[in-house]
C-alpha cells in the first residue's frame, strides 16, 4: 500500500487545520480585518521553518527516500498572471473562508454546505483550463 | 491525553505540523499544493477530451488526491474524537464588526448564516459558496497555486512569483472583506 503514506500526511493536516481552527470562517475574516494574529502565527511559522527547511534540503543536496535528488522548480516570472490570479482567489477567499485544503477538511468535519463550494471550484477550474489562452498570463 | 488534544491547538502548533508535511511530501518526492488536484478531479471525470489543458496523465497525480482523501478523513477525525465543543474564540473586534454585518458570534467553528443548510440553500446562500468556491478554483489555477503551494511552499523557495500571488490573494481577500461583505449582508 504505497499510498498510504499520503493518506496518512492528509490526516495529519486535515487534524491540524481543524484543531488550530485554520478551517474557521470566523478566522479568516479575523485575519482580513487584521484583528488578531493567529492566522498570520500560522502562515508565519510555516514559512520560517519551510525557508529553513529548504535552504538546508538544497545546501546538504538531500535526497528524497527513492534516493532521488529533492528538487525545486522555480516558477516563471509574469506579473499580470499571479496577481489578477491571486485577485480572484482572494476574493473567493474571504466569501467562503476556505481555501482549497480546509474545504475538503470541512467536508470532513461535516458542514455539507462545503460541497457547494467545492463543486464551484472544480467548475472554475474547468473554466480557467478552457480559456486560459484568452488571458493575460 | 485525548481531553489535552481536544482543546484547540495554538497557532505554533499549526505551523510547524504545516512546514512538517511540506518536508514530509518533500521526502516522499512530491510537493505540497492541494489545489493541484482541483485540476487533476477535472482530468479525472474526462474534461481532457475538450480541453487541452486537462489532457495529462491525471493517474500520476494519484498521490496527492490520497492526500487530499486524508485530509478530508482529518476533519472527521478532529470532528468526532479530538473536538470539546469549544467555539472558536475570535478577536472581540471581529464580533462586533461581523454582528454589524448581521452574523451572529460564533457559537461553532463556522457562521449558522453561512454554512448552514439552510443558508445554503436560499438563492443567496447558495450563491455566496458556489461563486466563492468558483473564483478561488479559477484563481488558484490561474495563479498557479493556492495558499498551500504558493504562501507555503513557494514563499520557503523564496520565489518571487509567490510573493506577488499572496499579494494578490489579500488584495482580493480585502475587497472581499470590506467591500463586498457589506453589500452583500
Amino acid at each position: 500500500m504505497r499510498g498510504l503514506k499520503f493518506i496518512i500526511a492528509g490526516i495529519l493536516f486535515g487534524i491540524v487545520m481543524s484543531k488550530s481552527e485554520a478551517i474557521s470562517w470566523f478566522r479568516i475574516q479575523e485575519m482580513f480585518r487584521f484583528q488578531s494574529f493567529h492566522m498570520y502565527g500560522i502562515i508565519g511559522t510555516a514559512v520560517v521553518l519551510g525557508v529553513i527547511i529548504t535552504y538546508v534540503i538544497k545546501k546538504y543536496k538531500l535526497r528524497d527516500y527513492q534516493g532521488n535528488p529533492i528538487v525545486f522548480t522555480p516558477k516563471e516570472m509574469s506579473i499580470p498572471r499571479y496577481l489578477i490570479g491571486g485577485t480572484i482567489f482572494g476574493l473567493g477567499w474571504a466569501l467562503t473562508g476556505a481555501c482549497p485544503g480546509p474545504m475538503f477538511v470541512n467536508i470532513g468535519y461535516q458542514y455539507w454546505a462545503i460541497l457547494i463550494a467545492v463543486g464551484g471550484a472544480i467548475a472554475g477550474t474547468y473554466l480557467y483550463g478552457a480559456i486560459k489562452d484568452r488571458l493575460p498570463h | 491525553m485525548l481531553e489535552f488534544l481536544s482543546q484547540p491547538w495554538p497557532w505554533y502548533t499549526s505551523g510547524i505540523v504545516i512546514a512538517f508535511v511540506m518536508v514530509l511530501l518533500l521526502f516522499f518526492g512530491k510537493s505540497f499544493g492541494v489545489s493541484a488536484n482541483l485540476r487533476t478531479i477535472c482530468s479525472a471525470c474526462g474534461a481532457g477530451n475538450n480541453v487541452k489543458f486537462f489532457d495529462f496523465d491525471w493517474r500520476a497525480q494519484t498521490w496527492n488526491l490520497l492526500f487530499l482523501v486524508g485530509s478530508v478523513i482529518g476533519g472527521f477525525v478532529s470532528a468526532e474524537f479530538l473536538s470539546n465543543g469549544e467555539i472558536v474564540q475570535i478577536s472581540q473586534a471581529t464580533i462586533q464588526d461581523l454582528s454589524a454585518l448581521g452574523i451572529a458570534a460564533p457559537d461553532d467553528l463556522q457562521p449558522e448564516e453561512i454554512f448552514s443548510l439552510e443558508a445554503a440553500f436560499t438563492l443567496k446562500g447558495f450563491l455566496i459558496l458556489l461563486l466563492g468556491g468558483f473564483a478561488i478554483g479559477f484563481g488558484a489555477r490561474y495563479a498557479g497555486g493556492c495558499t498551500s503551494g504558493h504562501a507555503i511552499s513557494g514563499l520557503s523557495n523564496l520565489q518571487l512569483p509567490s510573493l506577488i500571488a499572496v499579494v494578490g490573494f489579500f488584495i482580493g481577500g480585502l475587497i472581499t472583506t470590506w467591500i463586498l461583505l457589506p453589500l452583500i449582508f
